[in-house]
């Protein structure tokens, strides 16, 4: 595995609560799952990926967690093409 | 950092130290009972005028937003319309605030009140536009700022809206914790407030709702100004309690006492809130009735001591309208009006058009916000994801829509039909949710005071349920 170099951008992963210690009052489905946190800063000392790790974040606070992710991008869109909605409002629906 | 207990059940039961830190404000100074508070008092002593919240927000791009008139929808609804019918639809464009909504105007006096006080920064737990405008005001006064926010489900996956909104507040230089699923964000809030020392932006703070005043006093004097009268509407979409108590504030203010002002939910009917299942099964993700309905019929239930967001009131009229038909509006404003916005945002838009056609022709009913659009924050965005997460997404009779299972999408502007909510039976739910806080037989008069004028009626008629309940 390679070793990601420190001052790179990664998003960690935290348990905050495992799913034992969660709030007394949770729906089935969610009491079943941990409560995980996931938080994107600069990598403090070089480690592998998902290996334990500390970070720097954008405000300058250190967390730690598990490394999961380098370079962490949104890659959200505008979805692909609803055609239900073409029509709205032109001629065709006036 | 602390060493103090973390666990779930210690930092819930540290919750009034933490938040007296972290705010530098004792809620206790206005408590009377378990259910009654100064409210008023609560509110003036933010020590704030009116005109000093103009010119803190104008500093950080805050307020004055257009009032637009939406000439064409307006004439399409009267066209729908019984004779004489079709109210003029005005729409005042909060996307053009700093951050792309009218949350700014909320951050804003909480963001000059903390750098006043000296606190390092600000905290906010929201998956709203909210966490933008917090991180955007705290840019422009120095201060930094963590924004906590419920973003996955168990999977990993995010709905593409939250996702955005968790884009814009890294964007605005924001530390962003994004969580699974739960009602655990409180107790994170709790827990990062105590870690960092720094000041509690809560969305229902007196800071937060004085900000928002000042939304209704620009509509009443931009509507006097070009139509020579006041607004016979105001329609403001509802979840917190903060949007319509703060501009219905501004509202009676400014003196409109007979403007009529009316809250908007999407229907969400039948799905939980915190369930890791149901999470992506919404296409909305605030301003809908999972919000809407328990803040209304019980405010307190905050992450501060006492709410200062109370929509029960000042509320007239409570609406309900169906995914789809938000979608079909948002669309609709797009390509004939010529203007691109967010769909959260047009929530109040798709009530106005019922409202408008029941409405006199000369009457003016004013939709007061529009938020930002752009990749995941998108009604395409949302319906694509939609389908992908086994929706059904069809055009046919909104009548037909099951809130996580099927959007149906109007074929026609005149399916646009907002369900009225019964608000007798809101302020009986609300009057159960107090005895359960404070037993029926211990309220005193001050008590029943409190509740009239939080319910908009009379303390005889609380007097008159609290017998027959």
């Amino acid at each position: 595995m390679t070793t990601i170099q420190s001052g790179t951008w990664v998003e960690i992963e935290q348990v905050i609560l495992t799913p034992e210690q969660r709030a007394p009052t949770l729906p089935e489905d969610t009491k079943r799952v941990p409560y995980v946190l996931r938080v994107s800063g600069f990598l403090i000392e070089p480690v592998e990926l998902g290996a334990r790790a500390h970070i720097r974040t954008i405000i300058g606070r250190e967390l730690s967690g598990v490394l999961k992710t380098v370079n962490p991008s949104y890659s959200h869109s505008f979805g692909t093409v609803v055609p239900e909605l073409l029509t709205i409002g032109t001629e065709a629906e006036s | 950092m602390t060493t103090r207990d973390s666990s779930y059940a210690a930092v819930m039961a540290r919750k009034n130290e933490i938040m007296k830190a972290s705010m530098g404000m004792d809620y206790d100074d206005f408590i009377q009972s378990p259910i009654a508070f100064d409210y008023e008092r609560m509110l003036s002593e933010t020590g704030y005028s009116h005109t000093d919240i103009v010119r803190i927000q104008r500093e950080t791009k805050v307020g004055d937003t257009p009032l637009f008139e939406l000439r064409i929808l307006t004439e399409a609804v009267r066209k729908i319309s019984e004779p004489g019918k079709g109210a003029t639809i005005l729409l005042k464009d909060e996307a053009a605030n700093a951050s792309g909504s009218f949350k700014a105007r909320r951050a804003s006096i909480s963001a000059f009140e903390a750098a006043r006080k000296g606190y390092p920064g600000l905290i906010a737990a929201t998956s709203g536009n909210y966490g933008a405008a917090v991180a955007s005001q705290a840019a422009q006064r120095g201060l930094k700022c963590i924004i906590i926010q419920e973003v996955y489900d168990s999977r990993g996956v995010g709905q593409p809206e939250i996702v955005e909104k968790g884009r814009a507040c890294e964007a605005y230089g924001a530390e962003v914790l994004k969580l699974t699923v739960g009602p655990e964000l409180f107790y994170m809030q709790l827990r990062t407030l105590e870690e960092t020392g720094f000041f509690n932006a809560s969305l229902y703070t007196p800071f937060g709702i004085r900000g928002i005043e000042t939304l209704g006093v620009e509509i009443a004097a931009q509507v006097r100004a070009r139509y020579g009268k006041d607004p016979d509407a105001v329609v403001i979409t509802h979840a917190g309690g903060g949007n319509l108590t703060g501009t219905a504030r501004g509202l009676l203010a400014a003196g409109c006492n007979q403007t009529r002002i009316v809250a908007c939910s999407v229907d969400l009917g039948g799905l939980h809130m915190a369930s890791d299942h149901d999470f992506n099964r919404k296409s909305f993700t605030t301003g809908h009735t999972g919000f809407g309905v328990p803040f209304a019929t019980w405010p307190d239930r905050v992450d501060v001591p006492r709410n200062a967001a109370r929509s029960l009131r000042y509320m007239d009229e409570y609406q309900l309208v169906t995914q789809g038909e938000v979608f079909y509006i948002t669309e609709l404003l797009t390509k004939i009006e010529g203007l691109e916005r967010g769909p959260a945002g047009n929530t109040s838009l798709t009530a106005a058009v019922t409202l408008a056609r029941q409405m006199d022709r000369e009457q003016i009913v004013v939709v007061q916000e529009t938020e930002y659009t752009g990749a995941g924050k998108h009604h395409n965005s949302q319906l694509s994801f939609a389908r992908e997460n086994g929706i059904e997404v069809r055009r046919g009779d909104p009548k037909d829509n099951v809130p996580g299972k099927a959007i149906v999408i109007p074929e026609r502007l005149d399916q646009v039909w907002g369900k009225v909510q019964d608000m007798e039976r809101l302020r009986l739910s609300y009057l159960k949710n107090a005895a359960k806080a404070h037993p029926m037989e211990l309220w005193n008069d001050n008590d029943v005071a409190f509740l009239a004028a939080d319910l908009k009626v009379s303390p005889e008629w609380v007097q008159e349920k609290r017998r027959n309940l």
